[in-house]
């Protein structure tokens, strides 16, 4: 393809290529890099203001500005679907300032933004998944001062943390967080993994892909490289373990993916569906049926948004 | 172990010429002194003594401006407290030390429950096991007279006293070898004071703990304390044995603190 | 009389001086060139009216008064301590294990109940609970206090009870040096017989005590002789 074929929208871009100036990009590319050379530590950037409010993915939209090329392929998922209009806003963003090519097919990404999900598809080396990112101190909650959230983190007190897990079994009997599930990153550094399920949490193992975390209203890039160790909090008398459903998913059977519960009347009728969804389509696709197979549900409407 | 047997032992902390200056105002000036395991020293002194500038400087939460606070640590043996890198130091307070304040705000973490709050030391030192960690809590909350049943509510759901005793059990819980207390009774009631009090010193003394407790209070430096520092202007006035210190006071300062006691 | 033991107490030129710094300075000198010395199964009882200073020199052997010159010594773990030099850690260890002390008022925490009371000084120098317990019931019905006491805090009780917790708390181990500051002012003939047995069985077992009795039927049946604290006056 030439040049001119990849970048339609040159002359009438009224803005940066990928929207933030040159020198933005850099400030924040350096974070990035510092954030990958010392794997789950918080590096502070200089956040800027973005087209949309703080909490609509600032942080990830920002690490995605800073790397991405006209080369890349994008995809944007909120939720694990990438029909949600959160997700069709901002692919259609990066279309527009980037003149990127977009795509809901995982393997086929070379960028994958998100809210609150892994893809169910394994990533591969080469690929990178920007995660959006609220509060990026799992501390926070028990330690309002920065101060000593950064000093516990520079000297691995991480005791704290352990007070939560431990409130979470005497309330509930087990450890009952499930989303924004804290790691610890090559036994070093206390992550929050951004609020992903915690079924999501075995993923960011040894996985090969680059996984960066944007937190635009906190001011923070943080960054797991490829096949880095991430383990996930227990106790030993409560070892960490994932959500499991007993349902399979209604649209394509699958019994190993992340289910959303959907309701669908008034009667209390509902089904389960698989929260990523273009995993689900492509199992259907694939020839995979659920027992709701044909349902409408299995045709969205944000199909005709392309 | 006798006093005597302890004096031949080293001391638990060694204080020398501990001066602390805000500008050209002193905060405290010229204290030395040592504890033994197992000792209970009061400072008193009315406000603005220096009492709490002193308790900063020896919990190492203030760098005095001149002189040394020399502690007998677990990892690191007899230390200067300042000479310490940051991350030994604040491991010393946390494994060696506790700190009951006044206010049980300054204490406790106010959002998780008191069962959580008592337990979290232990985990700082690394303890990954619940059930253990759950029933030792639960043992601590018996021995300071708190009800276990409700070991999961929050503190802000305790009165006064209960959330003290709460206070007591995190900082006794993972076995400090010195324990600072800072008005520990300052905004109780008098009846729950004297039970709270008697609670501390039967656990200081079953425990064999060493305690520096500040107060201005005559009557709980006197239930509390085996010996005095009397602090005036920054600088102590008076020091000695608790009871020699309250009945026959040597400094006019101590004579004026001790018969402005009101008694009943 | 006494046998030719070891002293268990010395006291050598002991002055006692009030400076009181915030009544212009006045000086209130109370005795000075004081000796004294009482040897096991000894009873030295101090004589003179009130105001002489029986009670100072009672609170200046003990350490809870600092003297002015002179020393106080304790054989304490086989040695001669000096209380009036001690470091305090030094004096604690001669009160816990050397040197007991009987007042007339009885000065503890409040809300602790008797029988834990009387059970302390037996548990700060490392007896178990059971054995302390069960020493501080006999010694408790020895002085005929009512069982249903045993249980409360003594603040509400009558001056001759409170008196008898107090002597249950001194006696209820064997110190080589006893202090007795008026131990049985406030009780019936009853139990001051009671008290004087158990001072007598002390003594015999070769204590060595220095007190204050202004019952002349009490003095008069464990002083062993009586010392003059008006001798010592300072000359006004």
């Amino acid at each position: 393809m030439s040049a001119a074929a990849t970048r339609p929208n040159e002359a009438e871009r009224y803005y940066n290529y990928a929207y933030l100036d040159e020198q933005t990009k850099r400030m924040i590319r350096r974070a990035i890099l510092k954030a990958l050379a010392i794997p789950g530590y918080q590096a502070p950037f200089g956040s800027r203001e973005m087209p949309v409010p703080y909490g609509w993915g600032t942080g990830g939209i920002q690490l995605t500005a800073a790397i991405i090329g006209p080369d890349d392929v994008y995809k944007c998922i909120d939720q694990g679907a990438d029909d949600t209009t959160n997700a069709v806003s901002i692919r259609k963003f990066f279309a527009r300032v980037a003149d990127v090519a977009t795509t809901e097919d995982t393997a086929e990404a070379t960028i994958i933004q998100t809210r609150h999900r892994i893809p169910e598809q394994p990533l591969k080396a080469g690929q990178v998944l920007v995660f959006q990112v609220p509060q990026p101190e799992p501390l926070r909650g028990l330690e309002a001062r920065e101060t000593e959230t950064r000093a516990m983190h520079a000297y691995e007190e991480y005791g704290l943390q352990y007070v939560s897990l431990y409130e979470n079994i005497s309330a509930f009997g087990r450890i009952a967080a499930t989303a924004g599930y804290p790691v610890m990153v090559e036994e070093r550094y206390l992550m929050s993994p951004s609020p992903i399920p915690k079924f999501d949490n075995p993923k960011m193992d040894d996985n090969e892909a680059i996984l960066l975390f944007g937190a635009g209203r906190e001011k923070r890039i943080y960054a797991i490289p490829p096949h880095t160790r991430v383990r996930s909090l227990d106790f030993e008398d409560y070892p960490f373990e994932v959500q499991t459903w007993e349902e399979n998913c209604a649209l394509c059977g699958a019994e190993d993916s992340y289910l959303d519960e959907v309701v669908l009347d008034d009667a209390g009728n509902r089904m389960f569906v698989c929260s990523d969804s273009h995993h689900c389509g492509q199992r259907r696709a694939e020839g995979h049926v659920g027992p709701m197979a044909g349902h409408q549900l299995a045709n969205p409407v944000a199909e005709d948004g392309q | 172990m006798s006093a005597v047997e302890r004096l031949a032992s080293e001391p638990l902390l060694r204080v020398a010429d501990l001066s602390r200056w805000y500008g050209s105002i002193v905060g405290c000036r010229d204290v030395s002194f040592e504890m033994h395991p197992g000792e209970v020293l009061g400072i008193v002194g009315e406000s603005g003594s220096g009492k709490t500038t002193l308790l900063k400087c020896l919990s190492g939460h203030l760098e005095p401006t001149s002189g040394k606070v020399e502690f007998d640590t677990r990892r690191h043996g007899m230390s200067d407290i300042y000479g310490l890198s940051e991350p030994d130091r604040r491991r010393m307070q946390r494994e060696d030390w506790g700190f009951v304040h006044q206010n049980p705000r300054d204490g406790l973490r106010m959002r998780v429950s008191g069962g959580a709050n008592v337990a979290e030391p232990l985990m700082n030192l690394g303890r990954r096991h619940y059930g253990e960690m759950r029933s030792a809590t639960i043992a601590w909350l018996e021995r300071v007279e708190l009800d276990t049943s409700r070991i999961d509510d929050k503190p802000r759901n305790f009165s006064g006293g209960m959330q003290q005793r709460i206070q007591v059990a995190r900082n006794l819980i993972h076995g400090p070898k010195l324990v600072f207390m800072d008005e520990p009774t300052g905004g109780l009631d008098v009846s729950v004071q004297a039970r709270l009090l008697d609670l501390m010193r039967e656990l200081v003394r079953d425990l064999g703990l060493a305690v520096i407790i500040v107060t201005h209070d005559m009557a709980v430096a006197r239930l509390m304390a085996d010996r005095l520092l009397v602090m005036r202007r920054g600088e102590v006035v008076e020091t000695g044995l608790t009871d020699q210190v309250l009945d026959d006071p040597q400094h006019a300062y101590t004579q004026l603190l001790v018969s402005s006691v009101l008694q009943i | 009389m006494s046998e030719p033991s070891k002293p268990l107490i010395i006291v050598e030129d002991l002055a006692k001086t009030f400076t009181l710094h915030n009544a212009g300075g006045t000086v209130i000198p109370v005795f000075e060139h004081l000796f004294l010395e009482a040897s096991p199964g000894e009873c030295v009882v101090l004589s003179g009216d009130s105001g002489v200073g029986k009670s100072t020199l009672m609170r200046s052997l003990f350490g809870n008064y600092v003297p002015t010159r002179g020393s106080v010594r304790v054989l304490h773990k086989g040695a001669y301590v000096d209380i009036t030099g001690a470091s305090p850690q030094v004096i604690l260890d001669i009160r816990r294990r050397t040197l007991g002390y009987v007042s007339q008022f009885l000065r503890v925490i409040p809300r602790i109940p008797t029988l834990r009371l009387v059970m302390e000084p037996l548990l700060e120098n490392g007896v178990s609970i059971e054995e302390a317990e069960a020493r501080a019931r006999a010694l408790l019905s020895d002085l005929r206090l009512p069982e249903r006491l045993w249980t409360l805090p003594p603040s509400t009780f009558s001056g001759g009870e409170q008196q008898r917790v107090n002597i249950a708390r001194s006696f209820i181990r064997r110190y080589p040096v006893l202090l007795l500051d008026e131990p049985t002012a406030s009780l019936d003939a009853e139990n001051r017989a009671i008290v004087v047995q158990l001072i007598r069985d002390a003594l015999s077992e070769g204590a060595a005590m220095i007190g204050i009795f202004h019952d002349e039927d009490v003095r008069d049946a464990v002083a062993t002789r009586l010392f003059p604290v008006l001798a010592y006056k300072v000359a006004a």
